[in-house]
């Protein structure tokens, strides 16, 4: 193997660990559930009422709901 | 009779925190905002420390401390929301479908990260090879390669070995059959070339193939999962149980898995019996239609047998489980049910029967090319590489695809068309279909009864007819409560059991209930009889006036002759073949306009006669709910009940339709008939490209890069071709909805 080569020595397992971390985070998030529930999630961003004020006083939060 | 207590405990679980645990099924969420609704409500409640629903699967899932609350706040408060729930019964659900489904999930990430980071390295070697790639450099790329592959196909390959084991352990041969041995002599070649630091390795190709086959079984498998989330929802919120009697007298709610035989169960009148047994205390009649198909009403007293299914009309019964005994229905059923399925699993797949030909032709094709080369004098290894080069391009990735992503977009169109599938293959058994069997009791006519139209009672008079019916617990005053929409019960009202319900309004007595009750004379009763045969009547009184009669019967399905006129003129050989008597069934064909009816059959008739149509060549769908049908179900080439249909029949059938339409068998036909036509498109779509690339290979002239162009070139086409099934279909499905 020439020189210019030798380089590929640290690369190449490099990239394979920055691969296996994601298949290793992909398993985690299949195992905990994440994928469980596909639709409720992008609803849920938009829902205030587990902000602090909300919680105190859920009657306000209404209002200035929509 | 005050309601019996629910036995919630069946339905707790223990979380790892000591909290209590709970899974229901939510019937009315339909959007984001019920989900807020839902949980919002019941964190206000004391003691609840989670409630999350599930906004694809309509599930709720609520843990909640054990000293502190109980369940029934819990679906009393969702009730209040206006929410049906019904708690999931642990021991049913089944976790089974998920596990294989993760499985296959986790298959698949292990081969895409795989199939990138080869593919990464073999582009290096492509370009290498034709440029001035030094042989260390490649061996190192193919030793790495061979790093990554090795342990991917034996952990994403398994799903297929396993099958491809079982299959040939079985003597059959089967899709996976072919996919393994491509898979493996891939590997195989490439490490043994990568060994002897030649050139070219197949790695790249092996795990491609194991993830583009992945994505196919993968998506199969949520869509069948979607649609059995969705049956087991609806399986729970039938809310299925029995008022046990415990020792010291009470009647206990329980879930159907916690009865064992022996235990005494007391239905009450207009309940549905939801076990079989036999009557110990107590006479009534009983419904049975949902489980003969006959419509009269049967009077049961003390040791006659009643079934699962039938519902009580008067009386209260206190009825013993026995378990299915020799020589009654439910005993001849299961035996005609068990023969049945076996008859059924000799049916082969269209994909197997494809590899069936594909296998032994492209093995055949290989071994020739490895003689003919060795005898033009080439050495045995260089020949070798060709012939399983040509195993590797003709390795069945469309092929393996070809059915499955049919199927795919198949179900999602049936998913939309009110028709859940039981089974994959379903869809190819539909489209060979010419002759329908219809049950006619519950899946011709509805399954509940109703009140017609054809009646002389004013607005007013309706009203409080609907209204004195609210106060009686026989069937048919449901059946009149519901047709008037009365909600609110008269206060007095006087109610004897099997004869009908009076009630004085403003002074002036208001009858409801059996003609003789209301003094109808018999003249007239005997006429109405013969006008409308399959009908009862209730007859309602009030004040000096002449009593009138409710024709009270179970009427045609929405659309039910619309149906059956399309599907004769689409060609369909109708026919109909009902437990019920002659009059009631003859009354029904005539209204249909159909020629060939059998009335009266016990379940062995209806199976001999629809062996005997397929003894003719005849394919055979059986649209059937009742008991008596289930065993027919099976025996038929393939079949669809209704989703109010009984538990075994639903199991036995291939498919279930929702809704009171009986439309969606229409669209199920119209459907699958087009995805058999996009299934055999596939199928010679994946022959042409094996007949171009096969003399190539054979030739010698196939690389890595060439052969992974080719894979997933036609695997693309493949998919894509499916992909227009809903193109197809999207036109016929818009005009069904506007009919």
């Amino acid at each position: 193997m020439n020189r210019t080569m030798e380089v590929l020595i640290y690369l190449i397992p490099v990239a394979l660990v920055l691969g296996g971390t994601g298949l290793v985070a992909f398993m985690w998030s299949l195992r905990s559930g994440q994928y469980d529930d596909m639709e409720g999630p992008k609803w849920r961003i938009l829902d205030d009422g587990d902000l602090q004020e909300n919680i105190a006083s859920p009657e306000a939060a209404k209002r200035k709901a929509p | 009779m005050s309601a019996p207590e629910r036995d919630w405990a069946a339905f707790v679980t223990n979380t790892d925190e000591g909290k209590a645990h709970m899974d229901l099924a939510v019937d009315g969420i339909t959007c984001a905002a019920c989900m807020y609704e839902i949980e919002y409500g019941l964190r206000k409640l004391e003691g609840v420390e989670k409630a999350r629903v599930n906004l694809s699967s309509h599930r709720l899932s609520v843990d909640w401390d054990d000293e502190k609350t109980n369940p029934s706040p819990i679906v009393d408060r969702l009730q209040r929301l206006g929410y049906k729930a019904y708690p999931f019964d642990p021991a049913q659900v089944k976790s089974r479908g998920d596990a294989i489904c993760r499985e296959i999930l986790r298959a698949l990430a292990v081969s895409g990260f795989a199939a990138m980071n080869i593919m990464l390295l073999s582009i290096s070697v492509w370009s290498g090879n034709a440029s001035d790639i030094d042989p260390e450099t490649r061996s190192f790329f193919h030793w790495i390669s061979a790093l990554i592959a090795l342990p991917t196909v034996v952990y994403s390959g398994r799903i297929f070995f396993r099958s491809a084991y079982m299959a040939m352990k079985a003597g059959r041969l089967n899709m996976d059959v072919p996919i393994t041995i491509g898979v493996l002599l891939a590997t195989g070649l490439s490490m043994w070339q990568t060994v002897r630091d030649a050139e070219d390795a197949y790695f790249d190709s092996a795990v491609m193939l194991l993830f583009f086959l992945l994505v196919g079984r993968y998506c199969d498998h949520i869509m069948r999962r979607k649609t059995r989330s969705f049956a087991e929802n609806l399986a729970t919120l039938k809310a299925e149980s029995a008022a046990k009697i415990q020792e010291d007298g009470s009647a206990l709610d329980v879930p159907l898995s916690r009865l064992s035989v022996g235990d005494r169960v007391l239905v009450r009148a207009g309940e549905r019996i939801s076990v079989d047994g036999r009557i110990s205390t107590g006479t009534s009649e009983v419904d049975q239609s949902l489980v003969t198909g006959e419509t009269l009403l049967q009077h049961v007293g003390e040791g006659d047998l009643v079934y699962a299914g039938t519902m009580n009309t008067y009386g209260v019964l206190e009825i013993e489980v026995t378990a299915a005994a020799k020589g009654t229905l439910l005993d001849e059923v299961n035996r005609l049910l068990e023969t049945a399925m076996e008859g059924r699993s000799k049916y082969v797949h269209i994909a197997d029967r494809a590899s069936q030909l594909y296998a032994p032709v492209v093995h055949a094709a290989a071994l020739l090319t490895f003689v003919g080369w060795i005898m033009l004098g080439v050495a045995w290894q260089p020949a070798l590489v060709i012939a399983i080069s040509v195993l590797i391009i003709t390795c069945p990735c469309a092929l393996g695809l070809a059915i499955p992503a049919v199927q795919v977009v198949a179900s999602g169109l049936f998913f939309n068309g009110r028709v859940l599938l039981n089974t994959g293959d379903a869809i190819e058994r539909l489209a060979t279909v010419d002759t329908i069997v219809f049950d006619k009791t519950g899946t011709l006519t509805m399954p509940e009864t109703s009140l017609s139209k054809k009646h002389a009672l004013s607005e007013d008079q309706l009203e409080l007819a609907g209204r004195l019916a609210l106060s009686s617990s026989h069937p048919l005053s449901h059946a009149i409560a519901r047709a008037t929409g009365a909600h609110q019960a008269l206060p007095d009202a006087k109610e004897s059991a099997g004869q009908g319900v009076e009630a004085l309004i403003n002074g002036v007595c208001a009858k409801l209930g059996s003609p003789t009750f209301c003094g109808v004379p018999a003249e007239q009763l005997e006429q109405a009889k013969v006008q409308q045969p399959d009908t009862s009547f209730v007859a309602f009184q009030s004040g000096g006036e002449a009593a009138q009669l409710l024709p009270v019967g179970q009427f045609m399905r929405e659309g039910a002759t619309e149906t059956i006129q399309k599907l004769k003129y689409a060609g369909f050989a109708i026919e109909i073949l009902s437990g019920d008597h002659k009059g009631a069934v003859e009354h029904a064909a005539q209204v249909l306009g159909v020629e060939s009816w059998q009335a009266a059959m016990k379940p062995q008739d209806k199976i001999d006669h629809i062996e005997e149509l397929k003894a003719k060549g005849r394919k055979v769908l059986m649209v059937g709910d009742g008991l008596n049908d289930a065993p027919s179900l099976a025996a038929a080439n393939v079949s669809i009940s209704p989703v109010s249909a009984v538990h075994v029949s639903q199991a036995a059938a291939d498919a279930v339709f929702l809704g009171d339409s009986l439309a969606p068998v229409v669209s199920a036909l119209t459907i699958s008939k087009k995805a058999r036509w996009v299934m055999n498109q596939n199928l010679a779509i994946s022959v042409v490209y094996n007949l171009i690339a096969v003399p190539f290979a054979v030739l010698g002239f196939v690389t890595p890069l060439l052969a992974a162009l080719a894979m997933s070139g036609s695997s693309i086409i493949v998919t894509l071709n499916a992909v227009r099934l809903r193109m197809l279909a999207g036109t016929s499905t818009q005009s069904n909805q506007e009919a």
